[in-house]
């Protein structure tokens, strides 16, 4: 008994584990046929996408058995610090990194690069874990306050000023975890998805106001008829239509004050007229990306058949838009089996999180599920035409040694810290 | 709510949003086509193998059509950026303007063009001179390259309304069948027509595929679905090739038609038509430009088929008819006599005669080619006895062995051109003289005239049921398709009326005569038996129409002729010489009599069209 608890993989979660692996192999196979063209490829080629890659995932692995031999107790002392140490390293980049494409979030170290930003994802969690399962009794809104302003915000703000807003919109994944918390009410959830229901029809359909405060109307009548109507009940309702109708009013307005290189992918995906550059940035990219996924049909091209992305009508196939070659070779068949993988992990995620006796460990779980559900849901949702284009990786299946690394680390930390739920971390 | 409950609304949220995607994913990928289209028109070019024609060989194995190489010169818009489109315009002798119209025809408007990555024909079947000026400086022409095709050649320059032509596909044809696609080529006329399908073969695809740079990045699934073309069936014509080419020089600067038919199998060995043309014409670029001229030729209408297309008063070739209808009938005997005084004088000497002896038999009466006499013989068909003076009854009776020579309908060729003619009905009488009308109304139908049209190809073929005694098979110029066995349904014998033999027999001796003391003996050929009969038809379009119909030889016949040559006056004249000279030549090879030589020279050199009249209207047999 003892021997068998002092094993580094004594209460690991190996259906997690299993999962992950079973991602990280069907993302691998994804990358080479990606990258695949009838000249021998030769996985020993070092200058080759998806040889690096194979690399990225033995470094992974290694790193997910260092994690598993380290005391979870490491995560929760250190919590504070490994979080300072990332948000070093991200401002040092935005001065010290290489600029790519415009962005300022890589360093460069020979023919590596590593992005900052993506180890932020899991410093972020635990550090927000650590503060939450500390904190005691406070009311809510001073924990939403130090959470957003010492954490959430200050990195999102950093990321964002290395021109990776893509990727800063990922820390609204933690919004799940302060939900789960009890520290944001669901109405606010609720509310803040119909404002931005308002503000996506009042881009796409700016000259219906009078219609869209009409059906408010309509809806805010009905709730009427249903309750008691006291003065407070009738003057919230019209106060809430008024607030939807100008959301609905102003989105168009404040729209054309934004850079063009952030709006540009929203009136593209809503069909309004864009500039040609902006269509060939990112309308370009949806069509190509749906035709690829589109043309996989029922249970696709099989491997290594694709045209699509074979012959590079998809851009950033390897990366940001590695579901194309999913959807094209393997058809709807391998498109639900990915997301329905990924359905099972993050549901996993939740009910491992909710066996803890530690705090620290569900709110890091939470975290975690939160932050592979968003990516998810962006990443699948830009290629089906359901989002605007949004550069985030699609975990463990996009190219990118940074990414597969961090996500690695997110995800064993929790397995590790899981491992110990009898014990109760602090 | 408890937070620990939260936990549920957020499964049941992200078990929501992930069925969500699978159906947007459902629809995407299996429900909606759209994707597959623009996929397969982005990645897949399919390169379309054309395979060759078939050959058209004459009856004795002669190539009449054969396959040369045209180029296409294809362009993808999109491409051609940077092309030297001045060089280009001067060589393919163009405007800019003109240039800028084709791009436009493509892709509807230059802005398209410059996105456009499909593939046109910019200019069709360049001949190779043209082709190699351009390869020459193709690679300033970025965006073009040429395409091989084979088009036409036309070995021997005839009958080339027989043939037809090739040419591009019209949209109507595009829209509906599932085989021809934009810019292939189709059988227009003739026989590239009627045999299409076996001619052309069958397309090959290949299926390759295409990188965004529109790179060829080898074949779809190593050729998997890829079809290889297979080669034109080579067609064998009943044409002779040299019996063509003489009846087309005979006939040039005359109007009109001939038909020659061997009737012992239906088949035909000359339709010649003139004006014609050059089928070598209507191959190549300049096709719409030689395409025009002919077709706006109102004068000589050369597009025209007279041997099938036109149908004239038979004239007096028509009494061989009514000489067998009469004796069918039990109203004439070959010993009947009837009188002649230069008319015919029960009808106030209406139709009038030439001098004759007088009274003559049957046998006189065709070769001389009296009026009277079958006016005479028609009078008895339709006031026999046996309708009890019901002269429409004698009327349909008479009308009905007229069309069992296959006069006055479609004979059922495989020619797509081909008219009924026209074989007056009761109706048409009840129309001009009201429902009493009588025998003397239409007396001239017994000589030929009136309402009466037949196609020189209709008059052919009576001669080849009066040569073969009794039937016809149905003309044709197709023997057999490729290496398959001859056609049967040619072999099938269509019978007239007339059953006797000896009837036959007695008009056929008059036939005979017509070259030894009758009308045509100036076109006796020395060595052959020719069987013939001369018409000199009155039409309302000028002078009369010179026919002549002819067979040989007398046993076993060999060939028939039908010459109709338009306002050339009399049968004798124009019609008897050209036919003889192609019997000639056909039972012979060829015309060697050194007074053959001179009758062959003057049908051939004579413009019958500009002719000064006073010499048109005499017998050239007779010209110093
Ligand atoms: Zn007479």
């Amino acid at each position: 008994m003892r021997e068998k608890s002092d094993s580094i993989f004594y209460n690991v979660d190996w259906f997690t584990v299993g999962i992950y692996l079973v991602l990280i192999i069907m993302g691998w196979m994804n990358i080479y046929s990606a990258v695949y063209d009838d000249v021998k490829s030769n996985i020993f080629d070092l200058s080759r996408l998806e040889s690096k890659q194979m690399i990225f995932i033995f470094v992974s692995m290694a790193l997910a058995f260092s994690i598993l031999v380290i005391d979870a107790s490491f995560f929760t002392a250190t919590a504070y610090i490994l979080f300072s140490g990332i948000i070093l390293l991200n401002i040092a980049v935005r001065f010290l990194g290489t600029d790519i494409r415009g962005s300022h979030s890589w360093f460069k170290f020979g023919s590596l690069s590593l992005q900052p930003a993506e180890f932020a994802k899991w410093a972020t969690g635990l550090a927000i874990a650590k503060y939450l399962s500390g904190v005691g009794k406070q009311d809510w809104l001073t924990k939403l306050a130090v959470t957003l302003g010492f954490i959430a915000l200050p990195v999102f703000v950093i990321v964002v000023l290395q021109n990776e807003t893509g990727c800063a919109l990922v820390f609204a994944a933690f919004i799940v975890v302060m939900y789960r918390e009890g520290i944001i009410p669901g109405i606010i959830l609720v509310f803040g998805i119909l404002v931005a229901i308002a503000v996506v029809v009042g881009l796409k359909y700016p000259n219906h106001l009078a219609i869209f405060s009409l059906i408010l109307l309509v809806i805010g009548g009905i709730r009427l008829l249903l309750v008691r109507r006291t003065t407070k009940q009738i003057l919230f309702t019209f106060g809430i239509v008024a607030v939807f109708s100008s959301m609905y009013l102003v989105s168009g307005k404040v729209m054309e004050k934004l850079p063009e290189h952030q709006t540009g992918r929203i009136k593209s995906w809503l069909g309004l007229p864009v500039s040609r550059q902006m269509e060939d940035r990112f309308g370009y990219n949806t069509k190509q990306s749906m035709i690829a996924i589109g043309s996989g049909g029922w249970s696709g091209k099989g491997y290594l058949q694709g045209t699509q992305t074979k012959f590079r009508f998809v851009p950033e196939q390897e990366t940001d838009f590695i579901f194309c070659t999913v959807g094209e070779e393997w058809g709807f068949v391998g498109t639900s089996v990915v997301i329905i993988l990924y359905l099972v992990l993050i549901m996993r995620l939740i009910i491992m999180s909710e066996r803890q006796r530690s705090d620290f460990t569900r709110i890091y779980g939470y975290g975690v599920a939160a932050v592979f559900f968003i990516h998810l849901v962006v990443n699948i949702g830009m290629t089906i035409g359901l989002l605007p284009v949004i550069g985030i990786p699609l975990p463990f299946f996009s190219y990118g040694g940074s990414s597969l690394i961090s996500f690695t680390i997110l995800l064993f930390i929790f397995v590790k810290l899981d491992s110990q739920r009898l014990l109760v971390l602090r | 709510m408890n937070p620990g409950a939260r936990r549920y609304i957020l499964i049941a949220f992200a078990g929501i949003v992930a069925l969500l995607y699978i159906l947007r994913l459902f629809y995407v990928q299996v429900v909606d086509d759209q994707y597959k289209l623009s996929a397969q028109n982005q990645a897949f070019l399919y390169v379309t193998d054309y395979p060759p024609r078939g050959n058209v060989f004459d009856r004795n194995g002669k190539l009449l059509v054969i396959n040369q190489v045209a180029y296409d010169l294809m362009v993808v818009p999109r491409d051609m950026k940077g092309c030297d489109t001045v060089g280009l315009c001067k060589i393919l002798n163009i405007t800019r303007a003109d240039f800028d119209a084709k791009l436009i025809k493509f892709s509807g408007s230059l802005k398209e063009a410059s996105k456009d990555y499909r593939t046109y024909i910019f200019e069709g079947q360049m001949l190779p001179e043209l082709n190699a000026r351009i390869q020459e400086r193709l690679y300033k022409f970025t965006g073009f390259y040429v395409q091989a095709r084979t088009v036409r050649k036309y070995n021997y320059p005839v009958a080339a309304h027989l043939l037809g032509y090739v040419g591009e596909v019209s949209q109507g044809i595009v829209d509906t069948s599932s085989y021809y696609k934009s810019g292939d080529y189709i059988g227009k006329s003739g026989i590239e027509k009627s045999y299409e399908e076996a001619l052309r073969g069958k397309k090959g695809v290949q299926i390759k595929m295409r990188d965004v740079h529109n790179n060829i990045k080898g074949s779809y699934k190593n050729g998997l679905y890829d079809t290889a073309s297979v080669r034109g069936s080579d067609l064998v014509c009943t044409l002779d090739a040299e019996l063509q080419l003489l009846g087309e020089k005979l006939m040039q600067n005359k109007k009109g038609g001939i038909a020659a038919i061997d009737p012992s199998t239906g088949e035909i060995l000359a339709l010649i038509t003139s004006p014609t043309y050059d089928p070598n014409l209507f191959v190549g670029r300049d096709f719409s430009k030689n395409y025009t001229i002919l077709h706006d030729d109102s004068i000589g209408i050369p597009l025209l088929n007279r041997a099938s297309q036109s149908y004239y008063p038979p004239g007096s070739t028509f009494k061989l008819m009514d000489a067998l209808i009469g004796q069918q009938e039990g109203v004439l005997t070959p010993t009947t006599l009837y009188p002649c005084h230069s008319g015919f004088t029960l009808n106030k000497g209406m139709p009038g005669c030439h001098a004759h002896g007088s009274p003559l038999n049957l046998d006189g009466a065709i070769s001389q080619s009296c009026n009277s006499y079958f006016s005479w013989v028609f009078k008895t068909i339709m006031d026999n006895p046996k309708f009890h003076g019901n002269t429409q009854a004698a009327f349909e009776n008479w009308r009905k062995y007229i069309l069992s020579f296959g006069a006055g309908q479609k004979l059922g060729s495989d020619l797509p051109f081909e008219m009924k003619g026209n074989i007056p009905t009761v109706e048409t009488y009840n129309g001009i003289f009201g429902k009493g009308w009588h025998t003397m109304n239409v007396i001239s139908l017994g000589i030929g005239q009136a309402e009466l049209g037949l196609t020189p190809l209709q008059m052919c073929n009576v001669v080849c049921s009066i040569a073969n005694r009794g039937y016809f098979y149905t003309p044709h110029v197709i023997r057999k398709v490729g290496n398959g066995n001859p056609l049967e349904k040619w072999d099938l014998k269509h019978y007239t009326l007339v059953t006797n033999r000896e009837y036959y027999e007695s008009v056929i001796s008059g036939m005979a005569n017509v070259l030894i003391t009758g009308t045509a003996r100036a076109s006796a050929v020395q060595g052959i038996d020719i069987c013939g009969k001369t018409g000199t038809a009155q039409n309302p379009h000028g002078d009369n129409h010179s026919v002549f119909v002819c067979f040989a030889p007398r046993v076993n016949p060999k060939i028939c002729v039908a010459v109709l040559v338009e306002n050339a006056g009399q049968g004798a004249w124009w019609g008897a010489p050209i036919a003889t000279l192609l019997v000639e030549q056909y039972l012979k090879g060829k015309i060697t009599d050194p007074s053959r030589l001179i009758i062959e020279k003057r049908m051939e050199e004579s413009d019958l069209i500009h002719m000064d009249p006073k010499i048109k209207k005499t017998n050239p047999a007779f010209w110093e």
